[in-house]
């Protein structure tokens, strides 16, 4: 819900990788995510876990399995809230400086 | 390689600081769709969901679930590209659940994508993103994230 579990969800090697291999093929199990860890499935669980407190994993049931997917919509809430922000201050402190030597030019 | 197999079920949440009536008016009634939805007014009832571009028809989808405020299942077709118009149907179901503190978490299942492979590819990029970044940005702050 907030930024901090975000970032600190992303602060780690593992979860990011959690999250790419999520990206290349979503809607998979804590087994199948295990079986491509060095890591005891504790502490995958673990890892998605906070990446699903994050909001960054959502899961679903399906039958007596459950999937986990993927959910990229906190990392564009982060993208709007911080890198359009940014970049837009950017671009306009180069619209500014265009302003400038014009008039002074 | 780092490109994506847009699968089959596509899931998505976003926790919106509003009531779960507020999100299902901003999903289902077409003065909010068009602040946020790809500019596209949508309206729907429990039968149909028809999709408004200014004010010429563009598509109708069959609405397959009406609970309000909590659960909208409908079909989708990417109509407005001819290629993903031609595949098969697949499925889009809304949840709201009420959440601590004022909060709603919504969550999208876009599903039943097995005949629709571009439209899978096209929705799971910026699309469904967009169209919940817009749709949190503006219940939360009643300005729209993106004018169309």
């Amino acid at each position: 819900m907030d930024d901090d579990g975000v970032f600190k969800a992303l602060a780690d090697p593992t979860r990011r990788h959690l999250l790419d291999r999520l990206f290349e093929r979503d809607g998979r199990t804590l087994t199948e995510l295990e079986s491509e860890l060095e890591m005891t499935r504790f502490g995958v669980m673990k890892h998605l876990r906070v990446l699903e407190e994050a909001g960054l994993v959502a899961t679903r049931r399906s039958g007596r399995e459950k999937l986990h997917f993927l959910n990229p919509v906190p990392i564009r809430l982060i993208h709007d809230r911080w890198i359009d922000k940014y970049t837009e201050r950017r671009v306009s402190a180069l619209t500014d400086l265009k302003t400038q030597l014009e008039e002074t030019g | 390689m780092t490109t994506m197999t847009a699968t089959t079920t596509q899931v998505y949440q976003v926790f919106i600081k509003a009531s779960p009536e507020v999100i299902w008016d901003a999903i289902t009634k077409p003065e909010f769709t068009s602040k946020y939805f790809h500019g596209v007014t949508i309206d729907t009832s429990p039968e149909e969901r028809r999709s408004y571009s200014g004010s010429e028809l563009k598509s109708v989808q069959e609405v397959l679930e009406f609970e309000p405020p909590r659960r909208l299942v409908h079909s989708w077709i990417s109509y407005y590209d001819q290629e993903m118009a031609a595949e098969e149907p697949s499925r889009v179901s809304w949840e709201i659940e009420p959440q601590e503190g004022d909060y709603s978490l919504l969550t999208v299942v876009h599903d039943q994508l097995e005949g629709a492979p571009k439209t899978a590819a096209s929705v799971s990029g910026a699309g469904w993103m967009m169209v919940l970044s817009g749709l949190k940005t503006l219940l939360e702050t009643g300005e729209p994230l993106t004018s169309f």
